[in-house]
């Protein structure tokens, strides 16, 4: 972090030189912003001075969409749209809440069906997360590398239910298919193939001499700020707090499989600098990888589609229902009417509360090193704006 | 080479003509290959096939496809855009990098001019770029283009000098600074190439020429005047057309050039490696230019492979690693040939 005040700019006579700081306007149309998020930044010539982040550019009217929907079922495709790159995930958390609002028992196969499906999808945001964040730093290849692994899960959810990115897969009260025959052995394939690749990826870009300058000591999120500002997700755990709703707040069946939550530890330089929120997201993807191989050892036979509510009506009341999405917590807080369709859906998404932190932890660094910083936050303005 | 032209005809101004024009010969062929290739390398490296479709066989002829589309394109001038400066600017950029060509000997017949301060003026007519690429970044009107011009500017200007401390320990071992005489003193089997005398002062002086060389044509990991996750495109943001692919055929004529007087500097040049074996004028030219390629190939091969420094870390690489060793490089050739 660089100190502007401390660099006298003197003229012979004495006189300090006039020096003006400059407005520059980031995105919403810039390579590196992810999407189409504008960061109004003040510039003191490569130094920030302040950011504000400005946001809504993607917004597509989530929560009024599901409330005119005619029946909870139609809002799942709505979900798949709000995080596109974990569109597993937010479906999940959606039925998870439907299903705690009406008091559904899940059939243990759909059960392991969601969890491989999630921790697949989880691996899948995390290689986007990663690869574009080796793309903000200039790095071209490792991002072709993720996006090469990546395609292999999609290539196991397009024989699952026919589609790439917007799956509308997991249902209330079950998923749409069955898993297909060989899935199991494709999905252990993957397992076994994605492991050294891992490795590839570590060597090519995580202990990279220049990619660690770049990112190490950079954009530090203590703590105790990323917990009062909410943070969650791979950015909470780079600051080294030891929190995962899959461990602390188990749903569905994750309290049936031995892995561990990683947090970042100062290795190249700071707690809670970009290169600790990196490597969170590389750390977590082996762990899913054990998830996935376990369940897919444990996975029983069974019906899928059993129970699946013909009509859903649930009895008036509210929820709020929080999952771990690749990006942190996503919470769903339903009220229901009585009626076929949600009085009031709202969504706590992580990668809003995340990008809050922004302003925060950008000031003092230089025009790079925000490109690096935003991407670290990893944030999806799909789901920002929702 | 000149001999013989002056042999057929007896005008001036048509032989220098002629003898400006060769280098052309080889750098617009060479830059339409490089475009090609250096999509080829990236796309294998990263698992993909790059073009494949246009012109058949490895779609060789992309990227004439692509000039083509470019000569067709609409030249868009910013209206606020400074309209003789951002005219003038590309053409500044290529002039200053095409100039560079003048003293390169291509081999042991033909240098453009074979002055005696050929070396010195290559330095000199190398910085006109800077001066063009602030052109194109003020004249655009564009905050994001102006970032791209001043870090072009400190960086280039950062660089040229362990670029020049590093050519000092040729000249001091050579005791010309005419790229043919340097390539002359070359002549025989590689262990007669300056890479490998006093060793390792000039292997160093080689590695940091090469490093700089890099910051000096602006590609990775010194990219910053044009990273495109910060800057969009740097300080050609604003440019379309032919103007762009000026540009364009600018940075990959500078990769060249910088690749062959590296080339001619430390690895002989037009010679040989294997002594009298496949020498002579015309082996020169391909020994010349394989060399030169093979340079070019590993700018690709870095700028595949490696993510982007920040500014003020380039700056250190150069004025705390680089010019420091530049310098000890030179104390020590020094004193081996007092010694």
């Amino acid at each position: 972090m660089i100190d502007t005040e401390s660099i006298p700019l003197k003229t012979s006579t004495g006189r300090t030189l006039r020096s003006e700081e400059m407005v520059i306007n980031m995105g919403p149309q810039h390579p590196s912003t992810h999407g189409v998020l504008r960061l109004e930044l003040v510039v003191d010539g490569e130094i920030i001075v302040d950011v504000v982040p400005h946001i809504g550019y993607l917004h597509r009217c989530f929560e009024k969409h599901a409330e005119a929907m005619t029946n909870y079922q139609q809002v799942i495709p709505y979900c798949d749209r709000m995080d596109y790159i974990a569109s597993m995930n937010m479906d999940w958390a959606y039925a998870l809440a439907c299903e705690k609002l009406l008091s559904i028992k899940i059939p243990e196969r759909v059960e392991y069906i969601r969890v491989i499906m999630g921790e697949l999808q989880r691996i899948a945001s995390h290689l986007i997360a990663i690869g574009t964040y080796g793309l903000d730093v200039g790095a071209f290849t490792p991002f072709l590398f993720c996006f090469r692994d990546r395609e292999r899960i999609l290539d196991l959810f397009e024989i699952t239910c026919g589609a790439r990115l917007l799956y509308n897969y997991i249902w209330v009260g079950g998923v749409s298919h069955d898993l297909p025959s060989g899935f199991i052995d494709k999905a252990k394939a993957f397992c076994k193939y994605f492991r050294p690749t891992v490795k590839e990826l570590n060597d090519l870009l995580s202990y990279n001499e220049i990619f660690i300058k770049r990112t190490a000591n950079i954009g530090i999120l203590p703590a105790d700020v990323a917990i009062a500002y909410g943070c969650s997700g791979p950015m909470l755990r780079g600051s080294g707090v030891n929190f995962d709703l899959r461990r602390d707040d188990p749903y569905s069946i994750y309290d049936r499989f031995t892995w561990e939550v990683q947090i970042g530890k100062g290795l190249m330089g700071t707690v809670g600098d970009c290169w600790d929120r990196y490597m969170v997201r590389v750390w977590e993807m082996e762990q899913s990888l054990n998830i996935i191989e376990q369940a897919l050892e444990q996975i029983p036979e069974g019906d899928v589609m059993s129970a699946i509510p013909k009509r859903i009506r649930p009895n008036p009341g509210e929820v709020y229902v929080r999952s771990e999405s690749p990006r942190g917590e996503i919470g769903f807080y339903i009220i229901s009417d009585g009626s076929a369709s949600p009085y009031r859906v709202k969504a706590r998404s992580p990668a809003f509360v995340n990008l809050s932190v922004c302003p925060e932890i950008c000031k003092g660094y230089m025009i790079a090193d925000i490109v690096a910083i935003i991407g670290s936050v990893d944030i999806v303005l799909g789901e920002v704006d929702r | 080479m000149e001999q013989v032209l002056r042999d057929i005809f007896d005008n001036h101004f048509f032989i220098y003509t002629i003898m400006a024009i060769i280098p052309l010969l080889w750098v617009l062929p060479y830059a339409l290959f490089a475009v090609w290739l250096e999509r080829k390398v990236s796309a294998h490296m990263q698992d993909r096939l790059g073009p494949m479709r246009v012109g058949g066989w490895h779609g060789w002829a992309q990227t004439l496809a692509d000039i083509l589309k470019l000569i067709q394109k609409e030249d868009i001038v910013p209206k606020a855009a400074d309209q003789k400066l951002h005219f003038l600017a590309p053409f500044v950029v290529f002039i200053g990098s095409y100039a560079a060509f003048a003293t390169i000997p291509f081999s042991s017949a033909y240098i453009g001019s074979n002055i005696n301060i050929g070396l010195f003026y290559i330095i000199a007519v190398s910085s006109i770029v800077v001066v063009g690429i602030l052109m194109a970044g003020w004249s655009s009107n564009n905050k994001w283009s102006l970032f791209g011009a001043m870090r072009a500017a400190a960086q280039i200007v950062s660089y040229e000098i362990p670029t020049a401390l590093a050519l000092l320990v040729v000249i001091m071992m050579t005791g010309t600074l005419n790229l043919q005489e340097i390539n002359q003193i070359q002549t025989g089997w590689f262990w007669n190439w300056l890479l490998f005398q006093k060793f390792p002062f000039v292997f160093i002086a080689f590695i940091i020429y090469f490093v700089a060389s890099l910051a000096e044509t602006n590609r990775t990991p010194f990219d910053i005047p044009e990273a495109e996750s910060e800057l969009v495109a740097g300080y050609h943001t604003e440019y379309s057309g032919m103007k762009f692919a000026l540009f364009f055929l600018a940075e990959y004529a500078n990769m060249f050039a910088v690749s062959a007087i590296g080339a001619t500097l430390f690895l002989g040049g037009w010679n040989s490696p294997f002594g009298n074996f496949l020498s002579g004028p015309v082996w020169g030219v391909f020994w010349f230019l394989s060399k030169g390629m093979f340079f070019v190939f590993v700018q690709m091969w870095l700028r595949w492979t490696l993510p982007r420094l920040r500014v003020d870390q380039l700056m250190y690489v150069s004025w705390k690693v680089l010019t420091p060793w530049a310098f000890a490089c030179i104390v020590g050739v020094g004193l081996w040939m007092m010694i």
